[in-house]
């Protein structure tokens, strides 16, 4: 709805919380692509800049959880300025968290630059990280377009990303049954792995968003679970006898 | 209680709201209004469930107590004012020549929105309507009732010592609940609500908003309010009337969070249309 309301300030209100959110969003999506960043090019300074920005993410978060909090009980939003106002404080919640993914990133980068690469394994993060990278460009534009046909295409993608991490899944586990010293590197990247798919679901939640705000329905169909290693069971191979 | 009964408790008591699902109570087809030549109301159709709260909103003059008054036909005593179309009750038509609308107004009660007792006792203000229709047999009777109406109301306890003393006393919000009470006495079916509100402090208004929930399991009520929270918080049905048309009508949790129509979303929103 483009026309303006009677109380002026009511539109200032909202527009502000609208460029707080894709002031905090553009943080977010910068965080993560410097944490990959960081994470491939070994690049520990690098890694250190992402995880001090999240001081600032957090601080955005908190304005925009009082200012929403202020406008329900001033301003009494209704119908479309009532879902851009839940929609907001939801949101700013997933980028508060995907900046928190970010950060444990940026951390477990600067033990991963002080010991040998694990085979191909960070590249097969860095084109996860560029999926959701991409998905969470996609999803912001969406909330700012109004467009669900797009936050719907992002929420149905993020079953790739949890494709890509089953696959590291069984990758670093087969790594580490191999080799015991590949343990630590191993379980790092499969902690960042696991940043960047819960970073995807965070993506198809924001996408969930643009629905209820431009339908103001709150969409139930369940997306599609594709994330198995919470039941992946991967045995090892019997050492040959010397 | 059985089993059936406690499962549908507990299916019921997830919905925000639970509607009951019934014939309409009133049914207005194709209404329109004039005072004099002009149209105040165009084509009307409207089902308004019973037992349940409806709110009429809308922006000054579009129509909405015009509306409520058509249904205890108030708007007879206004000479210029003329109603076409088909109002029922209960399948009657409340303008078909045998009704009379004494009865009528009975039937269909009326709170307006300044407080209005009549210059007497609490105590016979509401015994008044029982006397006029004649609803009760004995003194004593008309006693129990008046207790049973000023309880009803939520004012007895207020006013239970002083029965003898003027309604014209009593604060606001203590006058509107003994115009309430003065309405229930005479188990009307249904109850119109013109804006009963907007002359009362936030407590007083607290007081009828809950009385209005309470009784709206024994009355089908419909009230006129320009205040957007206060529909929001009383009703389950909420219909939108602008510049004479009934815009949009569903159920409130819908109206005030999608509504399907422009001109509710920039009414409601507070937009320059």
């Amino acid at each position: 709805m483009d026309s303006t309301h009677i109380v002026s300030s009511f539109d200032r209100d909202l527009n502000q919380i609208q460029s707080l959110l894709l002031e905090m969003g553009g943080l977010v999506e910068t965080q993560i692509a410097d944490a990959t960043l960081a994470l491939v090019r070994r690049d520990t300074e690098l890694a250190a800049k992402v995880r001090k920005q999240e001081k600032r993410v957090n601080a955005l978060e908190v304005e925009i959880n009082e200012l929403t909090v202020s406008m329900l009980a001033l301003r009494h939003p209704m119908a479309e300025d009532l879902r851009r106002v839940v929609a907001t404080l939801k949101v700013s919640a997933s980028l508060e968290r995907m900046g928190d993914y970010a950060k444990n990133m940026a951390k477990r980068t600067s033990v991963l630059a002080k010991v040998k690469p694990v085979g191909s394994s960070t590249n097969t993060v860095k084109i996860m990280s560029k999926m959701v990278q991409e998905m969470f460009r996609d999803v912001l534009d969406a909330f700012v377009a109004r467009d669900i046909e797009t936050a719907e295409e992002v929420r149905l993608r993020d079953a790739q990303v949890d494709q890509m991490h089953n696959t590291l899944f069984r990758e670093l586990l087969t790594y580490m049954m191999e080799d015991a010293r590949k343990i630590t590197p191993c379980m790092h990247l499969l902690f960042i792995a696991k940043n960047l798919e819960r970073a995807g679901d965070h993506t198809a939640n924001i996408a969930e968003q643009v629905h209820y705000l431009v339908t103001g329905e709150i969409q139930e169909d369940a997306r599609p679970k594709s994330d198995k290693t919470a039941t992946m069971f991967i045995k090892p191979k019997k050492k040959k006898k010397s | 209680m059985s089993f059936q009964l406690i499962e549908r408790q507990i299916l019921t008591s997830g919905k925000r709201q639970d509607i009951p699902e019934q014939p309409p109570v009133i049914s207005t087809r194709d209404v329109d209004v004039y005072y004099a030549d002009k149209k105040a109301l165009d084509k009307i159709t409207l089902d308004i469930p019973a037992n349940a709260v409806m709110s009429l909103i809308g922006p000054s003059g579009c129509g909405k107590t015009t509306f409520l008054r058509c249904l205890n036909r108030m708007n007879d005593l206004i000479d210029i004012c003329r109603v076409e179309g088909d109002i029922r009750i209960d399948g009657q038509d409340i303008y078909a020549p045998e009704v009379n609308t004494v009865s009528l107004r009975a039937h269909v009660g009326m709170v307006f929105q300044r407080p209005n007792p009549f210059p007497k006792s609490i105590f016979e203000n509401v015994a008044y309507g029982l006397r006029i229709h004649g609803l009760t047999s004995s003194k004593s009777e008309l006693a129990d009732r008046v207790e049973d109406s000023l309880k009803r109301a939520g004012l007895w306890e207020e006013v239970k010592d002083r029965l003898d003393e003027p309604g014209t006393g009593l604060s606001g919000g203590q006058q509107q609940r003994l115009c309430i009470a003065r309405t229930i006495a005479v188990q009307p079916k249904i109850i119109l609500m013109d804006e009963p509100c907007s002359a009362l402090d936030p407590i007083a208004t607290a007081k009828i908003e809950e009385l209005i929930d309470e009784m709206r399991a024994n009355f089908t009520i419909i009230i006129v309010t320009h205040s957007m929270q206060q529909a929001a918080r009383v009703s389950q049905h909420t219909a939108f009337f602008h510049m004479g048309k009934l815009v949009e009508q569903g159920e409130t949790r819908q109206i005030f969070t999608s509504p399907q129509d422009e001109r509710t979303e920039s009414y409601i929103t507070g937009r320059i249309g």
